[in-house]
């Protein structure tokens, strides 16, 4: 057996992003020894990307908001799928977890009374989105770093975590290798938090970075737990669609919250046609009202005026502009128009300096003058790990989950602004939760020799393998597969044809091979993560085939109506011997005093 | 170009990958700054004999000094004023580290002298903090130099305006766009504070900082522009005081 | 099809590492991080590169294009004249890993040895955006260590024995700035520091992505400061008189 270092924490967090940081910080605050590990560098995860901002009711700009309303826009955007308690606890934790941002060091934008400046986002009653220009995961994620660091956490940097080993039903650590050298790594440990973030890479088109392989999703479903919702796949509307080496960046919904308008090439602003009967009241019915909110919004002012349509939620905006380039409404390069050149140009870099040097910079395109053409990019799974809304566990005794890996929070669709918050919110909440575990449980996690033999073969099997698939192939393969068959539209039989090419496919991951040694090698790496986005592709494939109504982000063709009836019940995934089980079950009732804040059209506080 | 050096070993000069026409830009600095050593140091130690010319005294020459005893050039007595200004200046600096020192010539090229290097952390460069009392006496100077372009215009009891005015003018503006950008200046009239709406003070402090900050944003041009308008003066006046030329009055005579 | 020739650094080491020299179909709108991946899927799956969110966003892709410090995600193959073949190896400053990859853990070990924020305890955490600007700079910084990379002190003189680098300059000020802030750092820009190994040569800004003017708004201010506190006698005199400000 080949060789591997060993490591012993009470608490090991696997990603280090905002959920992951938090987590690492909140449970060495609470004085259990804390492991971080991250397969990129410290300090690079996927929070970087975020820009819009983290949504938190601190009701500095509109002081009519409240917890209350941020809960019930939630489960509105999540059509009600959303784990009441989850929403509930983020709504009323997020002014708290962004006032503590501060206190470490975050720079938000600033009020002209010098409090914390919120701007508008999709689906958000109120301004809400606590911001630094368009970079705020960036700010977030440095100020979680630099804490992190400062408080003594040891990281690991650029180490994979492929297997979490169990002693009977419990946790008792993770194995994985360092993309440096691919020597092996043991970490004893009595709990464990993934914030592994999400599985966008299993997406040819998708605004995610190379680490969103599904590796958290994987992990925990080989440990036994379940998934759920992983049929609510989000499409952001906006990424950018031209040139093809971009095609899939993320373009802020800060664009639209700042007064960005969509039209098709007739020069039609289409979003006020596709506003849903339940919310077109909280919508500008003309684009001179519309006009009226951006001004007195630029200027700081309050108005009696409602928010554009292009603040629609994203599933809805995503949708609007998928069908709009199907009629042949579209863009030269199969996009919509999104225009804020009609603002001034000084104000348009400064709310959105990355967004004008982004599109300055790869496609040519001054968006201070010209139109940029966008379309919709796959973002974010709102599917994730089952876990409890309190302490973040899952069903998996010691095993924690935070953040996008986590599934309930966002139900069937994510509201902008939303992920921030959550990571924030949850990341402390499981890091919290892993540090009672693991006080509660002072004996040494015991580990199992053949679970570490199992682990180390998997590794080195496709270096014995001569002759096998190239990793990259066959990633291209299931790229294929999933926008053919598993897109923003779905169809049964497209479905049932893609479960079929996946599990096809699954048989040939198994041939992968690769040469060359272990020092950095990323074909290696890739034939690890190829397992881990196969799992998830499938998961996404059977949920999606299992609901058969459209609700939130799960869009489907030959079901086109919101079916009230499949409410009542989450999807959720689970292992069973080698095969993917899928089942039903219930959805969370919220209390009836919760549900006093739907009826009422004004919420208690307004 | 197949070197990859990691870690520590001092390049060789002017070692790298870079395709493009780095050493432009040194040899060009090299060249400007040369040639105006040369000339200055000309014209304050040997021809000194042409300092001013009917309403005009040359820069190089203001203010009038008369040491008793004192039996060489008064440039002297004036120079080294302006010149340790721009030798500490932050902009100079970098300009001649990169085209005299050649540390670095350029950027990723590979430097001269493998020598341990100290920096301005030791004598003499340690000196280059004390940059701002240099500030202080450029600004006395060029108080001089404002006097001198005003008092050009009221020349034998009547008012006077001739091509030489507006030469002093020009360089007037362009010396003070570039002393008052200087980056201690900024420091001094707002940078130091942490909080610039804290009170009444620290506001009008954030006002005069933000001015300095866009005239400091152009440095370098300023630097450039106020050291060839300063020759310029310099060399009109002389022209004049040694009858190569003569002036060209707009009013009065 | 149009073809660019890529000629990238292969290697453990940097005696024995050698170019090659690959044929890339070019895309319009291509980045040099592009012609990498394209290498890698389907020419080279071992190619080793650091990279992840190709949007300018994380600064994990620093390499050095044609010998110019830069991220990979931004530099189109465009700008680069149709034909001329474009060399791509690893910054320099820091020890190889393989390929395009090296070790820049330094840098870590760096940023734990600076004094943390240290707000003051009675603060209501109301401050004006004018407050904040030149900290919203400095926070700007993605940490591809280019800078690090192109500076001449740790990349000619490998003074990593005295000097944090600009990228902590950068960190530093955007502290010693922040309105709220009351720790006082200048004694350790001095000296554990090496502030005073910082030559403002500039190529620092030059390389920045972000457009941070590294030089211009973090390290002259923070000599500044630390000539107020070290070097210039009259300010040291009224601090003795009027009290610290900190």
């Amino acid at each position: 057996m080949a060789n591997y270092e060993v490591h012993e924490y009470d608490v090991l967090v696997v990603g280090a992003g905002g959920a992951g940081l938090r987590a690492a910080i909140e449970a060495s605050s609470m004085g259990v020894t804390v492991g971080l590990v991250c397969k990129s560098l410290l300090g690079k995860a996927h929070t970087v990307m975020a820009e819009g901002g983290v949504a938190a009711a601190l009701a500095n700009v509109d002081e009519q908001d409240g917890w209350e309303t941020h809960f019930c826009d939630t489960m509105n955007g999540g059509k009600m799928m959303n784990n009441w308690r989850m929403a509930q606890l983020h709504a009323q934790e997020a002014p708290d977890r962004v006032r503590e941002l501060e206190r470490w060091g975050a720079v938000f934008d600033r009020t002209k009374d010098g409090k914390i400046l919120q701007r508008a986002f999709g689906g958000h009653k109120w301004k809400r989105l606590c911001h630094v220009g368009d970079r705020t995961g960036l700010e977030m994620i440095r100020t979680l770093q630099d804490r992190g660091v400062h408080q003594g956490i040891t990281v690991y940097m650029e180490c994979a975590i492929t297997r979490l080993l169990k002693d009977g039903n419990k946790v008792s650590g993770a194995f994985g290798y360092f993309r440096e050298d691919g020597r092996y790594v043991l970490f004893k440990a009595k709990a464990i938090v993934l914030a592994t973030g999400g599985v966008g890479k299993s997406f040819p088109v998708t605004s995610n970075s190379w680490e969103y392989t599904g590796d958290g999703h994987a992990l925990a479903y080989d440990a036994g737990a379940q998934l759920i919702d992983m049929e609510f796949v989000q499409f952001h509307p906006t990424g950018m669609v031209w040139p093809p080496g971009v095609r899939g960046i993320l373009v802020t919904e800060g664009v639209r919250g700042e007064g960005g308008i969509l039209r098709n090439s007739k020069g039609e602003r289409f979003m006020f046609k596709y506003l849903p009967e339940a919310t077109r009241n909280d919508y500008a019915e003309t684009e001179e009202e519309a006009k009226i909110w951006v001004d007195a919004a630029i200027r700081g002012e309050k108005t009696q005026a409602r928010r554009p349509p292009e603040l629609s939620t994203r599933d809805n905006v995503a949708r609007s502009i998928y069908l709009e380039v199907k009629a042949g409404r579209g863009s030269p390069h199969g996009g919509v128009f999104l225009d804020i050149s009609y603002q001034d140009p000084d104000r348009v870099k400064k709310k959105l300096p990355s967004m004008y040097h982004q599109f300055k910079e790869l496609a040519d395109v001054d968006i201070t003058q010209q139109p940029m053409e966008v379309g919709p990019t796959m973002h974010y799974i709102m599917g994730g790990v089952r876990v409890d809304a309190d302490t973040a566990e899952s069903q998996v005794p010691g095993l924690f989950a935070a953040g996008e890996v986590s599934g309930g929070m966002h139900g069937g669709n994510r509201l902008g602004g939303n992920s921030l918050s959550d990571l924030i919110v949850f990341g402390r909440r499981a890091g919290a939760g892993a540090a009672e575990y693991a006080k509660k449980h002072t004996a040494a996690p015991s580990i199992v020799d053949d679970q570490i033999k199992a682990a180390i073969d998997e590794m080195e099997a496709p270096f014995n393998r001569k002759d096998g698939k190239n990793p990259y192939e066959l990633q291209r393969k299931m790229h294929e597969i999933m926008s053919t068959y598993v897109g923003i539209f779905r169809e049964e039989n497209d479905l049932k044809k893609g479960i079929s090419l996946l599990e096809a496919l699954k048989e040939e991951i198994k041939q992968v091979s690769i040469s060359g040694t272990k020092t950095y090698n990323p074909g290696w790496h890739m034939c690890r993560d190829l397992r881990n986005m196969i799992i998830c592709s499938e998961a996404i494939a059977r949920s999606a085939l299992s609901r058969t109504e459209s609700r939130g982000a799960h869009s489907r063709l030959d079901y086109t109506e919101t079916d009230p009836e499949q409410q009542k019940s989450n999807t959720a995934i689970f292992q069973d011997g080698d095969s993917m089980k899928l089942e039903k079950t219930p959805t969370p009732v919220m209390p009836e005093e919760l549900k006093k804040l739907f009826v009422k059209k004004e919420p208690a506080n307004a | 170009m197949n070197q990859s050096k990691t870690s520590g070993a001092p390049a060789e000069l002017g070692a790298t990958s870079r395709n493009d026409a780095w050493w432009v830009e040194p040899a060009l600095v090299a060249t400007g700054f040369t040639l105006f050593i040369i000339y200055a140091t000309w014209r304050a130690l040997v021809d000194y004999q042409f300092q001013e010319w009917g309403p005009y005294l040359s820069p190089f020459f203001s203010p009038k000094i008369t040491l008793p005893g004192w039996q060489w050039s008064p440039a002297i007595l004036i120079l080294w004023m302006p010149a340790g200004f721009r030798a500490t200046c932050y902009y100079y600096r970098k300009a001649y580290y990169r085209a005299y020192f050649m540390d670095p010539p350029a950027c990723a090229v590979g430097h001269f002298g493998g020598e341990k290097y100290c920096g301005e952390t030791t004598f003499p460069l340690v000196l280059q903090n004390l940059h701002r009392y240099f500030l202080y006496l450029a600004i006395v100077v060029v108080g001089f130099l404002w006097w001198d372009a005003f008092s050009s215009l009221f020349y034998n009891g009547s008012f006077h305006l001739g091509l030489g005015s507006l030469v002093l003018f020009g360089n007037c503006i362009f010396l003070s766009f570039y002393t008052f950008g200087c980056h201690a200046f900024r420091h001094l009239v707002g940078g130091r504070l942490d909080c610039f709406s804290c009170t009444s003070g620290a506001k009008t402090q954030f006002k005069l900082w933000n001015i300095v900050t866009k005239l400091n944003e152009h440095h370098m041009l300023w630097a450039w522009v106020s050291l060839c308008s300063v020759g310029f003066a310099d060399f009109y006046v002389r022209q004049l005081a040694a009858g190569v030329w003569t002036d060209i009055p707009f009013i009065g005579s | 099809m149009r073809e660019a020739v890529m000629k990238v650094f292969r290697g453990t080491d940097s005696g024995s590492g050698e170019f090659k020299t690959y044929k890339v179909p070019i895309e319009e709108g291509m980045v040099v991080l592009d012609a990498i991946h394209y290498i890698q899927g389907y020419l080279d799956p071992e190619l080793a590169v650091r990279w992840n969110c190709k949007a300018a966003k994380c600064g994990s892709c620093s390499a050095e294009v044609n010998g110019h410090p830069a991220l990979m995600c931004k530099s189109r193959m465009d700008h680069f004249p149709e034909g001329q073949e474009i060399t791509v190896e690893p910054i320099k400053t820091f020890p190889l890993v393989k390929d395009l990859v090296t070790d820049v853990s330094w840098n870590y070990e760096v940023n734990k040895k600076i004094p943390a924020f240290k707000p003051s305890e009675n603060a209501d955490w109301t401050f004006m955006q004018e407050d904040i600007e030149r900290v919203q700079e400095f926070r700007k910084c993605i940490e591809c260590f280019l800078c690090q990379n192109v500076c001449h002190v740790l990349r000619d003189h490998d003074r990593k024995d005295v000097f944090y680098g600009p990228r902590f300059f950068v960190r530093m000020a955007g502290l010693e700035m922040h309105p709220l802030d009351t720790e006082n750092r200048a004694g350790i820009l001095k000296d554990q520091a090496g502030l005073g190994y910082c030559n403002i040569t500039k190529c620092c800004t030059e390389v920045c992505p972000e457009e941070i003017h590294i030089t211009d708004n973090a390290i002259i201010p923070l000599k500044e400061r630390v000539v107020d506190e070290f070097y210039d006698p009259v300010a040291k005199l009224f601090k003795t008189i009027f009290g610290k400000k900190k």
